[in-house]
């Protein structure tokens, strides 16, 4: 029998393949919004939701069940075109694959769903599944469902007579007559197997009629030539005898004649079961006809449907290879096997050092070996890594319902493009990316897009268009999003920066600049605060989000045409690319991504205004300079910046602005250990790692570091700005 | 006896987990597909005792792929069970017309689907 432990695993499985196939629904759907609806999309989009509904009947899942069956009637009617797609029904559709989402987090986690919603979209469905339609004397939908030819979900054995029916008290004699066709044996029947199963039932005698039976040169050994006479006496209904017949009923004759043993034989009861089928009429000699081809055949229909196999997986978003070579694998055993990797790799560079250390690499040809390694090494790395990356398609599909509902929510007309949705990420990315994307896309739709009006009075489609893309560059993924809104409207974001003290009212800012204010803390356009975009958060959250993943974000902005955000993301949070540096004999990582350049600071150069704030000359302007070792409490005396490097970061604040480190080592690729895991929360410090020679050094939160450091370093370079 | 070995075909993983652990519970040896092409391609090298088959599946469904079993001489006689949901008449008339030994219909549990399995090799 089942055990608990693997019908809980089975669950866990379903609800994973729900996730799959709400996907599929949602890129089906999406296809056939862009026009795409030919036969294999529809079925694709059927066979999704056909497969929720089964998988909910196994365990119960009464309410899904239900509203899988309403959702998927539709989608039959629409795949054999009985009905036709209309922009009503597509958004019916896109609406019951949301519901459908909700249903199935609902069940897995045991949370609640809006009920009257669900009623209202089910009866949405039923009317347009030709069902009952909406009637208000029928309370709910799920009265409603009763009308459906759907058998509702039970576990229990009626289905095939096991125990289910009911006993007549009184014994019943039946006479049946038997006579199978070849087919019957053809599809794998036997006369044997029914006669011991009827016998089951209750006393039985069977005679063989073997009349038919040819010489034995004429016998054909795949032929039928046996009938049989069944007296049987049981105390089953004529629905058990049926039931015993059901696999085999359109290929034999059969008669079934019953009559309770004190009623008068007048009253017999004769059923015949066999239908006037055109098999039931084809004659006997046909078997040869039916004979068996030979294989070349079989192989040839295969290679006929290989081409179809080979289709680029992301095509139609199939989530399993066909060919079933995959295997599922415990997360928490494939981040363990990251996690060693990442030591592997630490130790790997460890031993070079040593072996470089001890002076023996050189001699001996090691260093060839060595070197190996590290290829080895990296490449095991970048496999192990690559089991946990993930295409961004799901959470493309999320916005896509965001969109969707901001859409109605705004009265905007908008559709959504995706691209490069089979583009791989870490997961551990992908999660943290939900949100940031949210608001970004949240942001495209709200401020971004012009209302219907104003579009056509610009000239443009009343439907607005925000792009959704994702694509591997150079070792990073970068995801973009953009609107053909209006643009930034720099008029009003330099008011509203004036007004809220950010920058000066005569400051000289690029276009650039000006966009970029939108990342400035607390900065919001709208003078109320939408309840869509808004939500207590601002681009600058976003931003920060995107850096604390080790990314970047970058806006451009054409009036009038529209706006596009690039953010660009590492592929893997469990590796960076650093630069070691040392302050005040301590090393340290900065990540490589927050650098914008490097500079060994001249007198010239370097201002002090006070003790406590330097800048530093940096591009015709001025850069606040922050003392690393002060900062984190290394030293209590300021560095010489004379002694020391310089290096030019970008922050969350749009003005750049330099870290003081006294030397630059090395860079390289660290494998990313945390501290809050491991020690806990440290300002300043992100993470911690394990250079080649075994010491641990502390990765740098260079936002962080800048924050804290007081806006005055800012205030100073923007007085020397203005006094130059 | 050499253990019975029922070739599944199903594209749904959680119907192919389901069948795999009510029939290995039965004793059975299970192989697995997720679809006609697939199966056909594992029927190269297995012989199966039963095989039991989705019908709504990509790229060859389960009529499609029944059909094609049945013109090989060597599956001549191996009873293939259709897993369905519905149990229309319809439908069963369908399976049966495609060369279907019988039908499973869903949702099942494990009793009832060795029950069938058995009904048609015991």
């Amino acid at each position: 029998m089942a055990t608990v432990d693997g019908m809980a695993a089975i669950r866990e499985t379903f609800f994973q393949e729900c996730a799959e196939q709400l996907t599929e629904v949602e890129a089906g759907l999406a296809a056939m919004d862009e026009g795409t609806a030919d036969a294999e999309t529809i079925n694709a989009v059927f066979r999704a939701v056909h497969s929720i509904k089964g998988g909910a009947g196994a365990f119960q899942l009464d309410r899904l069940v239900r509203f899988a069956h309403a959702f998927e009637t539709v989608l039959d009617l629409l795949r054999g075109g009985k009905i036709a797609l209309s922009e009503t029904l597509l958004k019916t559709m896109f609406h019951s694959n949301d519901a459908l989402a909700d249903l199935v987090a609902a069940s897995r986690g045991g949370g609640e769903v809006d009920e009257r919603r669900m009623d209202a979209l089910t009866d949405e469905l039923l009317s347009v599944g030709g069902g009952p339609a909406a009637d208000p004397a029928k309370p709910s939908a799920a009265d409603q469902m009763d009308g459906l030819d759907f058998q509702p979900i039970t576990l229990s054995f009626d289905e095939f007579g096991l125990g289910g029916a009911t006993p007549d008290p009184r014994a019943i004699a039946y006479s049946i007559t038997f006579t199978p066709r070849a087919e019957l044996y053809q599809k794998g029947n036997e006369t044997a197997r029914l006669l011991r199963r009827l016998g089951q039932l209750g006393e039985m005698t069977a005679h063989c009629d073997a009349s038919a039976l040819p010489p034995i040169d004429k016998l054909d050994p795949g032929g039928a030539y046996l009938s049989w006479r069944i007296e049987l006496t049981c105390d089953e209904g004529p629905a058990a005898i049926e039931e015993v017949f059901d696999f085999v009923v359109d290929d034999c004759e059969l008669t079934i004649v019953s009559r309770q043993e004190d009623a008068p034989r007048s009253e017999d009861e004769v059923r015949v079961v066999s239908p006037d089928s055109p098999l039931a009429e084809a004659p006997r000699s046909d078997v040869a006809a039916n004979s068996p081809e030979p294989a070349p055949n079989r192989s040839a229909a295969i290679d006929a449907a290989r081409p179809a196999a080979e289709k680029p997986a992301g095509d139609h978003g199939k989530s399993e290879p066909a060919s079933g070579a995959t295997i599922r694998v415990d997360l928490d055993r494939v981040d363990r096997l990251i996690n060693l990797v990442g030591e592997l790799v630490i130790n790997q560079a460890m031993l070079s050092q040593k072996m470089m250390e001890a002076g023996v690499a050189r001699t001996s040809g090691i260093d060839t070996v060595l070197g190996a390694l590290e290829q080895l090494t990296r490449e095991i790395q970048e496999g192990v890594m690559a089991t946990r990356a993930q295409p961004v398609k799901p959470l493309f599909q999320r916005m896509a319902r965001i969109v969707r509902e901001l859409a109605e929510e705004t009265k905007k007309s908008v559709r959504l493009r995706t691209d490069g949705e089979t583009t791989e990420v870490d997961r551990t990315v992908i999660e943290r990316l939900a949100d940031p994307l949210t608001h970004m896309i949240r942001n495209a739709v709200d401020h971004g897009l012009e209302t219907r009006e104003a579009r056509l009075a610009a000239g443009k489609p009343e439907q607005g268009e925000v792009r959704l893309s994702a694509a591997h560059r150079s070792g990073r993924i970068v995801i973009e999003v953009s609107d053909d809104g209006g643009g930034i409207n720099r008029a009003k974001v330099r008011a509203k920066a004036v007004e809220k003290d950010l920058i000066q009212a005569d400051a000289q800012l690029s276009d650039g600049d000006l966009d970029n204010l939108l990342f400035l803390p607390g900065f919001s356009t709208n003078s109320t605060v939408s309840s869509i975009s808004g939500r207590g958060v601002g681009m600058d959250v976003v931003k920060r989000s995107v850096q604390a993943l080790g990314g970047r974000i970058s806006i451009a902005s054409r009036p009038g045409l529209g706006s596009t955000f690039c953010m660009s993301l590492p592929l893997t949070l469990a590796v960076l690319d650093g630069m070691v540096v040392s302050v005040a004999d301590e090393t340290f990582v900065v990540p490589l991504t927050a650098i914008v350049e490097t500079l060994r600071p001249k007198k010239s150069d370097v201002h002090g205004l006070g003790v406590e704030s330097r800048v530093i000359a940096d591009r015709g302007g001025f850069a606040p300079l922050i003392d690393v070792g002060r900062e984190l409490g290394c030293r209590a005396d300021p560095a010489d910046p004379l002694a020391g490097v310089a290096l030019v970061v970008e922050t969350e604040i749009s003005a750049r602005c330099a870290l003081l480190v006294d030397a630059i080592h090395d860079q390289r690729q660290v494998v990313i250990k945390s501290l809050e895991a491991n020690y806990r929360n440290v300002p300043g410090i992100a993470a911690a790692t394990i250079l080649g020679d075994g010491r641990v050094a502390l990765i740098l939160d260079v936002d962080t570091i800048v924050a804290n450091c007081s806006r005055g370093a800012f205030a100073s370079a923007q007085v020397l700005a203005a006094a130059s | 006896m050499t253990q019975p070995t029922i070739l599944t075909v199903d594209d749904s993983r959680t119907m192919r987990d389901m069948l795999r652990l009510a029939l290995a519970d039965a004793g059975y040896r299970v192989v697995q597909a997720v679809d006609g092409v697939h199966g056909l391609e594992v029927l190269s090298s297995e012989r199966p005792n039963v095989i039991i088959t989705d019908i709504n599946m990509p790229r060859l469904d389960g009529f499609g792929f029944i059909a094609q079993v049945r013109t090989d001489s060597r599956f001549l006689g191996v009873p293939i069970l259709v897993l369905t949901t519905e149990s229309s008449a319809d439908k069963k008339s369908l399976a049966r017309r495609a060369g279907a030994t019988g039908w499973i219909v869903k949702p099942f549990d494990s009793m009832k689907l060795v029950d069938v399995v058995r009904r048609v090799t015991a």
